[in-house]
């Protein structure tokens, strides 16, 4: 179809009246989704106008394709289909911090540093570090489910959210939870919409319980000469009464790994943590270091290129053997490998190689070590063409017919997202 | 019930787990909310995950509704039988299945306590965060069902944080295991869709969840106001210094005298006392609680009390959490309610309660978890004196209806179950309400468990109770109901 011909057709005409023509375009090759060309970007300006495009879209048998910033258009499998992108970036306002109430409603196209700002006038924070944060949304992020560094102390996204409105493809706007912390009324629709990479609504707006910003914060270093020494330095922190706000491993190699502890609070209490950090670290010593390496799960998607990037998820005892398992299959393919692992025991890994062979044959290898570990794997990021391979999921065994109930409930047209998600929902 | 069934699930679960006695059937009638009472046809206490699956496949086949019951517990009659249906009652599988402290992980049956967690873990210097009062009795099945808070979830967090994986038989029969060991299994997030469903969804048989470390130190001030609105005002100012505690409650003085009464905490003798309680390293701890104390006479406290043994500790939250029950010492009946507002409109709420509770003639204690604004009024009447149990109803209600109208909810920790269920619509739009109705035909297409609860329109046949007359060893006082 060339452009006039898509300009004239009806759905163009529908949806240039709801969002208003100025905010419906033509897709650029920039707006490709894992190499899947939409037709257009549309992009309403309140959560009504969302569900009324996806109410015209789902009868019109067309498909819908949520947008954020963008930083997580490469999770998922391939699309089966793809006809509109919707970008939430005219949903963009925070709306109301209760500050007294420690409680945030921010629309879903809010960009992360933009909200951070606006909590910063009161000294307060979302307790959360999403990768790139200029431009994740909170849509985005709670699509993803991505929760960054700082999970380990003030828990999940999901913790952190008391409630959501979402547009659906009936054209109904639900809203769940509520703006209270505390809240059991109905079921938690929250929560299955958080991580749905938008599957099941388009969520348009969201309630945060926030944190106060901390007075002092300083971080550290370890250097340890294996996985399993790093492994179990952690454990020991896990099992101290420390009270960190990050807890990582970072390595390049087997012979070299790092271990990053961070502490918050006040700066008496500060010193205090150091001083008993050293006890229980022992001959292993901790110095102080940049706050920089806590972006080091972010560097991990610097330049993909045709990089592999998996999130493992596995017990905090099990990162020592899946890290060794890992070098020990990368050294003889010649894949390099990066890993960030939380001490939460989700660990993300970046694999490099010359050729695509090498690369399948470490992350087959990883898969086989998760599993035997009882634990899952995604794959985050890799050259679209490897899709055509691999299940980036993993399989959903038992539970898979119950997630297809639940979908069908709710996007029965597949509207949303279609063929993205796990066991092609 | 018909014979055949009868002697069908007794083939399944053998004569130990089955009741059927008319006396005994009574002992299931109703939960911790006495108000409403259904005689169950038969009861269950299956002792493993297979006989649970084998008495779901016998129910899903004849269509027979069901309940799942804990310890029966619960505050809004969501282990309130229904009519014509079965009560299955997990309490027999009560073995703690796993403890792994290097991962922190616990695996539990559905009928372990609440409390027995904390017990199988503390030796290890970790702990179960979320704490209903009722814990020493209550299930982790029934905590989930209903997403129990307690008194430390304002820095904790409620059981949905807590609980990683379950397993969980659903109306069909079929077992499913939900979640994992591992965080951020791929695919929906059924874990978190489960907990707090009331029991709608399925009947769990296993549930793996978090602990965490107990920190360094605990101290637990109370300070002595005179008012409800003073303490809160206090709470905010505290909030506003950045400080994160694990507690704040308030307790107004009908609460105060009713816990003095039954288990003599020792409180100050005030017309509101506020609990602060700040956990942590030690050295923050003593240095964060060298400004509490200010805090709270800057905002009229007159009296402070210091807890720092664990001991003194113990004392002071005995009694909080005694306080729902302990106001039976002082009037013959009374409603729990359960409201959520956001903490600053406290005191607007609070004058608000007074001023309804004027105009009722019914006195209204009031026990809450300031920290996230959970409101726990409790409307104290007497049965026996024509109208005021109508009264005391209208009473709650109005409170609850006062809590929306603050932008905040009809439930905090207690949930909707019978108790609340008409006042959805006042929260939810039809549209919320469908959606989650969606979710609940997904995960059970045949409304077969715990069927008319939750949601408005469906009729228990629920009978009201005559008076209620305590049992000798209540009277004696050997025993309390609550």
């Amino acid at each position: 179809m060339s452009q006039a011909q898509v300009q004239n057709n009806e759905a163009w005409i529908e949806l240039s009246a709801i969002v208003g023509p100025e905010h419906l375009r033509p897709a650029t090759p920039e707006d490709a989704v894992e190499a899947v060309q939409p037709i257009g970007v549309i992009a309403p300006g309140t959560a009504q106008e969302v569900a009324q495009v996806l109410h015209y879209c789902n009868s019109a048998g067309l498909t819908i394709i949520p947008r954020g910033g963008g930083t997580q258009l490469g999770l998922g499998n391939r699309l089966s289909k793809a006809d509109f992108v919707l970008s939430l970036e005219r949903l963009d306002r925070v709306i109301e911090h209760a500050w007294g109430d420690m409680t945030v409603t921010v629309e879903a196209g809010c960009t992360i540093d933009k909200l951070q700002g606006v909590l910063r006038e009161h000294g307060q924070q979302l307790g959360a570090d999403p990768m790139q944060p200029e431009r994740a949304t909170v849509g985005g992020v709670l699509a993803t489910a991505e929760s960054g560094t700082l999970r380990i102390r003030y828990g999940a996204i999901r913790d952190l959210v008391l409630g959501v409105e979402m547009a659906l493809p009936d054209g109904s706007v639900i809203k769940a939870g509520g703006k209270v912390v505390k809240n059991v009324a109905g079921y938690d629709l929250t929560k299955l919409a958080i991580g749905s990479l938008g599957t099941l609504g388009v969520i348009t707006r969201a309630v945060f319980r926030l944190h106060p910003i901390p007075v002092a914060t300083a971080s550290y270093v370890a250097t340890l000469p294996t996985a399993a020494e790093a492994s179990k330095l952690v454990l020991a922190i896990l099992d101290s009464h420390l009270v960190y706000t990050g807890l990582q491993i970072h390595a390049r190699r087997a012979d070299q790994v790092f271990v990053h502890v961070r502490f918050e609070g006040i700066p008496e209490s500060l010193q205090d943590q150091y001083a008993k950090l050293g006890r229980i670290a022992g001959a292993c010593k901790f110095v102080e270091c940049a706050r920089e390496v806590w972006s080091e799960r972010q560097k991990l998607f610097v330049n993909p290129g045709s990089s592999v990037i998996c999130k493992c998820c596995v017990l905090p005892s099990q990162i020592g053997s899946l890290c060794d398992a890992l070098f020990r299959q990368a050294a003889p393919a010649e894949v390099a490998v990066t890993l960030v692992a939380q001490g939460t025991g989700l660990a993300e890994v970046r694999l490099d190689a010359a050729g695509r062979q090498p690369l399948m044959t470490v992350l087959h290898a990883l898969r086989s070590e998760v599993d035997r570990l009882e634990g899952t794997m995604t794959v985050s990021q890799c050259p679209v063409a490897m899709k055509d391979e691999l299940d980036v999921w993993g399989t959903v065994k038992d539970v898979l017919p119950l997630m297809q109930r639940i979908k069908q409930k709710f996007d029965p047209g597949q509207t949303l997202n279609p063929g993205r998600f796990v066991g092609g929902i | 019930m018909n014979a055949r069934l009868v002697s069908e699930f007794r083939s399944i679960v053998g004569d130990a787990g089955l009741v059927s006695g008319p006396e005994q059937l009574r002992t299931y009638e109703c939960d911790g909310l006495t108000l409403f009472r259904v005689v169950p046809d038969l009861v269950l206490l299956p002792a493993t995950s297979q006989e649970v699956q084998a008495i779901v496949k016998v129910c899903h086949r004849e269509r027979i509704p069901m309940v799942a019951r804990g310890s029966g517990t619960g505050l809004s009659g969501g282990a309130l039988p229904v009519k014509g249906g079965v009560v299955i009652g997990v309490s027999r599988m009560n073995r703690i299945l796993e403890v792994d402290i290097p991962n922190a992980r616990v695996v539990v049956e559905p009928g372990v306590t609440n409390s027995a967690i904390t017990a199988a873990v503390s030796p290890h210097g970790y702990f179960y965060a979320p704490d209903p009062s009722s814990q020493v009795v209550c299930t982790v099945a029934g905590n989930v069902a209903e997403n129990s808070g307690g008194a430390h979830c304002f820095k904790y967090g409620v059981t949905t944080t807590y609980i990683l994986g379950l397993e969980v038989v659903l109306s069909d029969g079929s077992l499913l295991r939900l979640g994992g060991t591992s965080l951020d299994q791929p695919g929906y997030d059924l874990v978190g869709a489960f907990v707090g469903s009331e029991g709608t969804f399925g009947i769990i048989t296993k549930i793996t969840l978090r602990v965490i470390k107990k920190p360094e130190t605990t101290q637990t001030l109370m300070a002595a106001f005179n008012s409800s609105s003073e303490a809160g005002a206090a709470v905010s100012a505290i909030i506003a210094s950045g400080m994160f505690p694990a507690a704040l409650e308030i307790m107004d003085r009908l609460a105060l005298e009713a816990a003095e009464a039954a288990v003599h905490p020792n409180y100050p003798n005030c017309q509101a006392l506020l609990l602060v309680e700040l956990d942590g390293s030690t050295r923050e701890v003593e240095l964060l609680m060298e400004k509490v104390g200010p805090i709270c006479q800057s905002c009229g406290a007159w009296e402070l009390r210091l807890a720092k043994t664990e001991a003194e500790r113990m004392a002071v939250w005995k009694g909080r959490k005694a306080a729902f029950a302990a106001v039976g010492r002082i009037s013959p009946n009374y409603l729990v309610q359960d409201g959520v507002i956001p903490r600053t409109a406290l005191p607007r709420v609070l004058g608000e309660i007074d001023r309804l509770s004027a105009e009722k003639s019914l006195r209204v204690a009031n026990v809450f978890h300031a920290g996230d604004g959970n409101l726990h009024p409790l409307v104290l009447y007497d049965r026996r004196i024509a109208g005021q149990e109508e009264r005391a109803m209208e009473l709650a209600e109005d409170i609850l209806r006062l809590c929306v109208e603050a932008g905040g909810s009809i439930t905090g920790e207690h949930g909707i179950g019978e108790e609340k269920k008409q006042f959805m619509p006042v929260m939810f739009s039809a549209a919320d309400l469908d959606a989650m109705q969606r979710l609940r035909s997904a995960f059970d297409p045949f409304d077969l468990c715990n069927p008319t609860k939750m949601f408005p329109g469906t009729d228990a046949k629920v009978q009201r109770p005559v008076a209620y007359e305590p049992h000798p060893i209540e009277i004696a006082g050997l025993a309390q109901r609550y």
